[in-house]
């Protein structure tokens, strides 16, 4: 547990990403079996353990500590957890060593509501004020140290010198502390059979088309759809829907889970009914409209009948219980539109392939779609396997051309990490009305991104020598400069004052020379909305 | 004849002793008064007598460049003031010439204690315990969570990672008056004797504790310094420059900060520190109890501080107490 303990408090303190993959990866590979599977699972998943709660832990600390001044404390710390491990007393008698994790696991899941009083309070003696932190963020499944589930798995491969695509395909296969997945990466055994359950597949990814042209007798084009990319996989009479980071949203897309009986592991774009992208045939509403779905857990009768979801289809992995990914596009998607016709059409269809003649010709569509706020268009090599990740020259993306507005920086915040003392985070707006007549700046965006390292420098000395105020990390400016930002899309907004919002903004150019009151209207930008 | 205490009264900019017609520690300019230590939230410019130890005097004057109306006392020497008070410095341990104040006027005995701590200090003579009927204490740190770890393993803890990563440099934040130089001293007593590495604004304080007979080693200004000369070693500054452009000449530092709030996880997060020191020149839960069993004083005032909870102690423990609101007095978050 000390150095589980040791491990956290490192990654609480740590900022920059490879620090991080660093310090998980240096503790997988020198941690026993079952802990650092243990350990791995608190980090990614949470482990639940019904009988320890938040209130479990109020209530063994109102035995101990007068309730006055634990309100006091934990109002000043802001973490039930923390302030328990502080305050804490610590016991007259010496208490046990230290438990390792499996037994600090083994431990709490054993306790019940009448025995955790007595046997967690037996725990947290025996440990430190690190220990006790650590254990009770295990316990209470919230270690908010900054780990992803895909940083933990990058760690585990870069740890274990395997690739990370195949650690995606088995950690699902296997439930936690994964002994058999770091036997084969550890020791090379074989790895678990995944064939049997509705598990993630990594997906194939494509590489930005730049200055670069493509043979269309080689490459298929399709519409890059403005959605989410989802996995949708059944196996053993279970369907489960994943995110492109492996994510389970199965609960969130209830109607999808429910849409697929056939064994079959699908790749396609989950969007949301309506008239919008594609136009009237496209069927799909606007990005916004699927924003209104994601993230929920609870999905209730009116969310599902007002944004109903579907899945425009893009590859088929695997079908009636047959691998395809070894297969090429072309027998892929022969293979895809066969089984449209066993699906229900209400809740499937097909990405259409563009047709186009040549590449010209096809750059002519591209420059079209912009009314249709398609993201783009896909060219996927007809000859090429499915394979796992970013391969060069097979699959790639080429997004239309971004929208362009001139606004004005009003804020700035500080960077992270290596930015930490450079003003990096832009917040920018537009004039709700004529400059010169005394109209205001609204804020419309915030990038940061976009820009040179030199050009940073200048950047921050700029917010330093233009500050009007302060507000903790946040500088206003005066408003004396000018971005051209670039974004993909924008839609309207009742979050933000100036009833917009942009997709993906990032600074296209600074503009020293330009003067701020020929920065664009709000008007203007209101006019590039087509939701 | 008991005046009960009616001669001393607490008001928002400072402690009024009404005979003598002097302040303790006033957030604004009078004409006399009486600092307990040189941090600029006690000790203000621009009065017209200041009454210190001729170390506060000469931090103040270091801060303020004049010894106008300065009038020093010495530890233990007691000073008759008008309307028959008399006032006596005794140690506080908080900061080099830190004091607490003892008050005397018809027969009863008032303490306030300005700003201190418990434990050693090898900047500092130690927090003499002084018996007294009403004893105002800050309470900073005045919630039950800050118990504070021994010193040694914190410089531990700065030592293990100077020795883990020799090519960046630890850069620690310490507030310029006493913890900067407590932190170095601490160092040289767990055996670092490499040059440490100055940010300007500590230098003249450095200087002064120098003057005033305390060893600090080889200390070198960053100023002058290579960035390749400093990979390995310690770099100390103010904690308002942890996060600025002037940390950009170092060698990819660590950034560290040495302070009684680091015990908070969050707090430390907040400020982007990646290697939290928790040093403390205050009392914390421990010692402010342990402060007022020992003083045993018939009644307790807090002042500055979180003075909720330690109230809150006062009452369970059948003492009397009361929360003076004091103004003036940062919450000091560098400290």
């Amino acid at each position: 547990m000390e150095e589980f303990a040791a491990l956290i408090d490192a990654l609480v303190y740590t900022t920059s990403r490879n620090a991080k993959l660093q310090l998980v990866a240096d503790y997988l590979v020198r941690t026993p079996d079952p802990d650092r599977g243990w350990a791995l699972a608190a980090l990614t998943e949470g482990l639940d353990f019904p009988a320890v709660k938040s209130s479990t832990i109020r209530n063994l600390l109102h035995d101990r500590v007068d309730p006055v001044l634990w309100t006091l404390s934990r109002d000043f710390v802001g973490d039930t957890a923390e302030t328990a491990s502080l305050l804490w007393p610590q016991p007259l008698t010496p208490a046990a060593p230290p438990p390792t994790v499996s037994e600090a696991v083994d431990l709490l899941a054993g306790m019940t509501r009448a025995t955790v009083g007595v046997q967690l309070a037996q725990l947290l003696d025996r440990l430190d004020g690190d220990g006790r932190y650590a254990l009770l963020k295990l316990a209470t499944g919230a270690m908010r140290v900054g780990v992803s589930a895909r940083l933990a798995k990058t760690a585990f491969a870069q740890g274990f010198g395997v690739s990370v695509e195949e650690v995606e395909e088995y950690w699902h296969a296997i439930p936690a502390p994964y002994v058999p997945l770091f036997d084969w990466a550890a020791n090379g055994a074989t790895p678990p059979d995944t064939a049997a359950l509705p598990l993630f597949r990594p997906f194939m990814l494509a590489h930005p088309l730049e200055e670069l042209e493509v043979d269309l007798a080689d490459y298929v084009a399709e519409w890059k759809w403005d959605g989410i990319r989802v996995q949708l996989a059944h196996a053993g009479g279970e369907t489960r829907l994943y995110s492109r980071g492996g994510e389970d949203i199965t609960g969130t897309f209830p109607e999808m889970a429910e849409a697929l009986m056939i064994p079959a592991v699908l790749d396609g774009e989950l969007l949301v009914r309506g008239a919008h992208q594609g136009g009237e045939e496209g069927g799909a509403a606007s990005f916004n409209a699927l924003q209104q779905r994601l993230g929920r857990k609870v999905v209730s009768a009116k969310m599902l009948a007002d944004y109903p979801a579907f899945v425009r289809l893009y590859d088929v992995l695997q079908l009636d219980g047959t691998d395809l990914r070894d297969q090429p596009w072309t027998e892929r998607r022969a293979a895809l539109e066969g089984l449209l016709a066993r699906l229900p059409a209400d809740k499937f269809d097909i990405s259409a392939v563009i047709a186009a003649d040549h590449f010209a010709h096809l750059a002519t569509i591209r420059e079209g779609t912009r009314d249709d706020a398609i993201e783009g268009v896909m060219l996927k090599k007809r000859d090429s396997p499915y394979v796992a990740g970013r391969r060069t020259g097979l699959w790639y993306k080429w997004k239309r051309d971004p929208l362009l507005v001139d606004c004005v920086l009003m804020y700035a915040q500080r960077g992270s990490g290596k930015r930490s003392s450079f003003y990096s985070d832009y917040t920018f707006g537009c004039w709700d009305g004529d400059p010169d007549a005394g109209a205001e700046l609204l804020p419309v965006g915030k990038a940061y991104s976009g820009f040179t390292d030199e050009e940073l420098k200048r950047l921050d000395k700029h917010v330093r020598q233009h500050t009007v105020k302060r507000f903790g990390p946040v500088r206003e400016t005066d408003r004396s400069l000018v971005f051209e930002v670039a974004f993909d899309s924008i839609h309207a907004s009742k979050r933000h004052k100036s009833g917009l919002a942009m997709r993906f903004p990032r600074i296209h150019r600074v503009r020293w020379d330009k003067p701020v009151h020929e920065a664009d209207r709000i008007a203007a930008l209101q006019a590039l909305v087509r939701d | 004849m008991p005046a009960n205490f009616s001669w001393i009264r607490p008001e928002p900019w400072g402690i009024h002793v009404v005979p003598a017609d002097c302040w303790i520690d006033p957030a604004r300019e009078v004409p006399h008064a009486l600092v307990t230590h040189g941090h600029a939230d006690h000790a203000r410019g621009g009065h017209g007598q200041t009454v210190a130890t001729p170390a506060t005097l000469a931090i103040m004057e270091l801060r303020y460049n004049t010894r106008e109306g300065a009038v020093p006392v010495e530890y233990g020497e007691t000073i008759r003031l008008p309307g028959d008070v008399s006032a006596t410095y005794i140690p506080a341990g908080h900061v080099l010439g830190s004091a607490q104040i003892l008050l005397e006027h018809a027969g009863e005995r008032v303490i306030v204690t300005g700003d201190y701590k418990r434990r050693h200090d090898p900047t500092c003579p130690p927090f003499q315990v002084t018996p007294c009927d009403i004893f105002i204490t800050e309470a900073t740190f005045g919630l039950p969570v800050f118990t504070h770890p021994p010193i040694a393993g914190e410089m531990a803890k700065l030592k293990a990672r100077l020795a883990s990563q020799p090519d960046r440099c630890v850069l620690v934040g310490a507030y310029a008056l006493g913890k900067a130089q407590r932190v170095i001293t601490e160092l040289r007593a767990a055996g670092h004797h490499d040059p440490i590495y100055l940010h300007g604004a500590l230098e003249r304080m450095c200087r002064l504790y120098e003057d005033w007979g305390i060893d600090l080693g080889e200390l070198r200004l960053v100023a002058d310094a290579r960035k390749d000369e400093m990979r390995g070693a310690v770099v100390i500054c103010p904690p308002s420059a942890l996060n600025d452009r002037w940390s950009r000449r170092l060698p990819d530092p660590v950034t560290s900060m040495a302070s009684g709030w680091m015990m908070v996880r969050q707090r430390a997060r907040q400020r982007g520190v990646e290697l939290p020191l928790i040093i403390s020149d205050h009392a914390d839960w421990p010692e402010l109890i342990q402060t007022i069993q020992e003083v045993n004083p018939q009644e307790s005032w807090i002042t500055h501080g979180r003075e909720e909870a330690l109230l809150r102690w006062c009452e369970l423990h059948q003492r009397k107490a009361r929360a003076l609101a004091l103004v003036g007095y940062d919450e000091d978050e560098d400290d």
